[in-house]
């Protein structure tokens, strides 16, 4: 689980606006709303073919992810959480017209069947990456640092390297699955730039490539870079985000907050004149609709959400999931305590929690008077910050309450 | 017409089927009488199987083509027509223990203490769905409907 | 409207009817038995003589079963013949009953060696209804009888009897007795448990003769004894109630012969029950197997097949028995004991003090008979094992350990049954 020192949340210091008198606001149930995203490089400008009946687009579209809602699934590796865990995102994320992703943790082979609605990563360590591997993913994300934990590498515990672990991941049985600090091959924005081609390579340009990192303070300089590399997607771990495993040091201590991380970064990629050449998903410590309405209108694309859907499958944050001994069946390979997470269940509560999510999200933008998620994103008039300093709101890009 | 479908992968092996299968078969069906006041109390009629992480309640299967009513004597088992749910008249059986000997499942158990006579799963009389299905904190027996 | 005509009135017969009857709600359906009864369990004969049950417990089905099930029935009206040209039953009081389809369901007979006063007065059979009410009318005035049979009717009588108050003995002419359904271990228990209860057996012997002047007064035996009683219980086995079609064109050998769909060699003209010779699956050969889930099941394939369902086949029988004689519940199941030691594997469980005694046994990897003795629980699996032919290769030690349970199968094997089922 993640940070729990405490830090100043600044999703509760930022206010959502809503429409009074002079524009309109919308009333979801009654009229349609949008929270369709679409995720990728997108083109420099669209060429539109009139001719036809439909309006089509002329020029080659750059590999897109669709989703239905602006959510998806944090990285959390088969090992860290159980296979009926996975199980249970990878149906939810199909079942929601998203995406979860497999973290570093390869893919176990019964659930290549939703790989149209899974994110495969390849990390430092390189545990499951295979061609068929990739070949089934929507999309392949490289990561780089995890928010939790910037700086460090992987840890998995040997004792929770089990039968089927051991194969999906291609270790052997029992020893300790550490992923390195830094990506070996990796020591400049031109090394990722070989990394990112090579996967495109690879999957021959049909999927968008992700570069994940963790928030850090140089971090809108280094997504630069990431664009500029050929990074599709950008992901940004801030530290507030949950860890199977991290020293308590490093957890408590490093990184900084998603909020200000995701300001600069929009704002910078946005001066460069490159921000439509990525999407931008967050990640850390997303609470409820609210925080996600907040993280589009300060730039991002979507949200990826790791502990809230942990707790949708029943996970109590006791923290203890290094132990290996997850009461809930969620962060364990036990055989015993792993069946106590019906896969059933839990996707019917994942589903439940997005849609609840998704509702509300409707009901903000209605109150807004937006209609698409699209409308939102970057509008950064729809904040008002409450609470901060000038510095912070200036980071943040946003006016005070009352301005 | 509904039945219980056995999913083994994620029975905890918990046993509050077993408990409220007893709460349900007593006469009070009230959990603290029926464990606490009544002699004797009724035997599950499902049963708990258990071995190291694997474990699964197995209650009648209420067969399609059931041998234990090929088997039945004494004409004391019967299929209800409406429901097609293999039943048990207790008065009518003498403990022959035919039906214990042809159940595939093992799903009939013996009862020797008032009289002897075989105890099994009645889905709870049409309960929808029966007490255990209800119960299960984990879904590991669901109620589905067949044909 | 095809004419369904059934003579016999048991367990074959009831399989039939009620399998027609899933069928077909209409059809009509005539049962002709000799015996006027509606419906009983024979095996049950044996608990109203020692009073476990009332008389109205006897009955297999309720009291309306005939009229719910739209059945004509001809009862207490023997049959003569079959007149198999004309396709016409013909009873003893000279009513013809024409059919269309018949099943032959008239059971087995008891079987009565040729013994010297054989003729006397107290002698008696035991498998009907009505030799289970004489025998209780005659109780108030028997003190002493002997069972000749040390089979599962012979001790189910003598139990009874005992439970009466009656001294009784058992004369078994194999040196053990169930010789043919358990082995030597198991019928040892069984017969401590049996003199336990207070039971005389007498094994390697025989009833020389029957000595008494129109009454039973005493046996002779061939161990030289002579022991004074009131009555003799012929229970030496039963054999196909075949009587009335020897020299017909129906083919017969010890019982009729069947096909898996239940036909006769005569066209619609099939059979179930204690009357056939049916396919043993585990001794692969044809042989009589009078036990009742054999009857009504064999009863319920030729009912499909009476009207035209022919998925339903027979694909072979095997000797099974359940029975709880001195409070030693007992199951034999198929082959009780290996024939030779060579390609067959045995596995026991002995334990003398609990009355405890188990043992399975394998051919090729594969259930093929089982004594179940004092712990009998979930017996049943054992049998569908043997009834499947099921592989136990993987998992045959556990097959005695307890509890044993579907949880000792491999998990394909639970699979696909818990969740659907059969």
């Amino acid at each position: 689980m993640g940070n729990d020192r405490p830090y100043p949340v600044y999703w509760d210091h930022l206010l959502l606006n809503a429409s009074q008198v002079t524009n309109p606001s919308i009333d979801p149930l009654r009229e349609p709303m949008e929270l369709r995203t679409y995720l990728g490089r997108k083109p420099e400008k669209l060429e539109l073919d009139d001719s036809g009946e439909r309006l089509q687009i002329k020029n080659p579209l750059p590999p897109q992810l669709k989703l239905e809602t602006p959510i998806l699934f944090s990285a959390m590796s088969y090992g860290a959480i159980s296979y009926n865990a996975c199980e249970a995102l990878a149906k939810a994320a199909e079942k929601l017209g998203t995406y979860y992703n497999t973290g570093e943790g390869g893919l176990h082979p019964n659930l290549y069947k939703y790989g149209k609605s899974t994110i495969v990563q390849v990390a430092s360590g390189r545990f499951g990456v295979h061609k068929e591997y990739l070949d089934t993913a929507a999309a392949i994300e490289i990561k780089i640092g995890q928010g939790a934990k910037p700086g460090i590498g992987g840890h998995l515990p040997g004792e929770k390297v089990v039968e089927d672990i051991s194969k999906t991941r291609m270790i052997p049985r029992g020893t300790d699955a550490l992923s390195p600090a830094p990506q070996h091959d990796i020591y400049s924005i031109e090394d990722l730039r070989m990394l990112i081609y090579a996967l495109k390579e690879a999957t021959r340009y049909t999927k968008p490539i992700s570069v994940k990192i963790a928030a850090v303070h140089h971090s809108a300089a280094i997504a630069s870079g990431m664009v500029r590399a050929g990074a599709d997607i950008i992901a940004i771990d801030g530290f507030r985000g949950g860890t199977g495993a991290a020293p308590m040091i490093i957890r408590d201590h490093v990184g900084i907050p998603i909020e200000f991380a995701l300001a600069s970064i929009d704002q910078r990629l946005r001066e460069e004149g490159i921000r439509h050449q990525a999407s931008i998903l967050v990640a850390g410590g997303f609470r409820n609709s609210a925080d996600v309405v907040k993280a589009i209108a300060l730039g991002a694309d979507g949200v990826y959400i790791g502990t809230a859907a942990l707790i949708a499958m029943g996970c109590h944050v006791c923290q203890k999931c290094y132990t290996g001994k997850c009461n809930w069946g969620i962060a364990t390979q036990d055989p015993y305590l792993q069946k106590r997470l019906n896969p059933e269940m839990a996707t019917e509560r994942l589903v439940n929690l997005v849609h609840a999510w998704s509702h509300e999200i409707k009901e903000m933008l209605g109150g807004m008077g937006i209609n698409a998620i699209e409308s939102l994103r970057g509008n950064r008039l729809a904040l008002r910050g409450i609470g901060l300093t000038d510095t912070e709101l200036e980071i943040l890009g946003i006016l005070p309450a009352g301005r | 017409m509904k039945r219980i479908f056995i999913k083994e992968e994620v029975c905890m092996g918990c046993r509050l089927c077993e408990i409220y299968c007893i709460v349900q078969h007593s006469r009070s069906k009230e959990i603290l009488k029926a464990f606490k006041r009544e002699t004797p109390r009724p035997l599950p009629r499902i049963l708990i199987e258990e071995k190291g992480s694997i474990s699964f309640a197995l209650p009648c299967r209420h067969c399609e083509e059931p041998y234990c009513l090929e088997a039945c004597m004494s004409g004391a088992l019967y299929r209800d027509e409406q429901t097609g749910v293999i039943l048990h008249h207790r008065e009518q059986c003498v403990g022959c223990w035919m039906c214990v000997m042809v159940c595939p499942y093992g799903a009939i158990s013996r009862d020797v203490r008032e009289k002897k006579a075989a105890s099994k799963c009645d889905l709870c009389g049409g309960k929808d769905p029966p007490v255990c299905v209800a119960k299960c904190p984990n879904e590991a027996l669901v109620w589905v409907e067949i044909k | 409207m095809m004419e369904m005509v059934i003579i016999g009135n048991s367990a074959g017969a009831i399989g039939a009817i009620e399998a027609i009857r899933k069928v077909d709600a209409t059809l009509p359906i005539t049962v002709i038995s000799e015996e006027p009864y509606p419906v009983y369990s024979r095996p049950l004969i044996s608990y109203l003589l020692s009073g476990e049950i009332k008389e109205n417990q006897i009955f297999y089905r309720s009291k309306n079963f005939y009229e719910k099930q739209h059945i004509k029935t001809r009862l207490g009206r023997p049959v003569t013949r079959v007149d198999f040209e004309k396709r016409k039953v013909e009873l003893k009081d000279g009513e013809k009953i024409p059919y269309d389809r018949l099943l032959i369901a008239m059971g087995g007979v008891p079987f009565i060696p040729k013994i010297e006063g054989g003729h006397l007065s107290g002698v008696y059979t035991f498998t009907k209804l009505d030799d289970a009410k004489k025998l209780l009318s005659i109780l108030p005035n028997v003190q002493r009888a002997v069972v000749v049979g040390g089979g599962l009717i012979g001790l189910k009588v003598a139990e009874a009897l005992k439970k009466r108050g009656v001294e009784v003995y058992v004369v078994e002419l194999a040196n053990h007795i169930l010789n043919l359904t358990l082995d030597e271990t198991a019928s040892l228990l069984l017969e401590k448990a049996l003199e336990k209860e207070g039971i005389h057996l007498m094994t390697s012997t025989t009833v020389e003769r029957i000595i008494g002047d129109r009454k039973v007064e005493s046996v002779q035996l061939s161990n030289g004894k002579t022991i004074n009683v009131q009555s003799v219980i012929l229970a030496i086995g039963v054999v196909p109630n075949v009587g009335i079609f020897k020299d017909t064109p129906l083919q017969i050998d010890k019982g009729i012969l069947v096909n898996e769909r239940m036909e006769t060699n005569l066209p619609h003209i099939y059979a179930a029950g204690d009357v056939t010779q049916s396919y043993d699956k585990i001794l692969k050969m044809v042989r009589p197997l009078p036990i009742w889930p054999n009857a009504y099941h064999q009863g319920k394939i030729a009912g499909y097949q009476m009207v035209g369902k022919e998925e339903y086949q027979y694909e072979g029988g095997f000797m099974m028995n359940s029975m709880d004689v001195a409070h030693l519940p007992i199951i034999s199941i198929g082959l009780t004991q290996p024939p030779s030691e060579e390609g067959y594997q045995v596995f026991k469980q002995f334990n003398r003090e609990a009355n405890i005694y188990r043992k399975i046994i394998l051919r090729e990897d594969r259930v093929v008979g089982a004594i179940l003795l004092g712990e009998i629980d979930r017996a049943g699996i054992i049998t569908g094992l043997l009834r499947e032919g099921l592989s136990v290769k993987g998992f045959k030690k556990e097959l005695l350990k307890n509890p044993f349970g579907w949880i000792s199968f491999p998990k394909h094997l639970r699979k696909e049954r818990f969740e659907k089922p059969k």
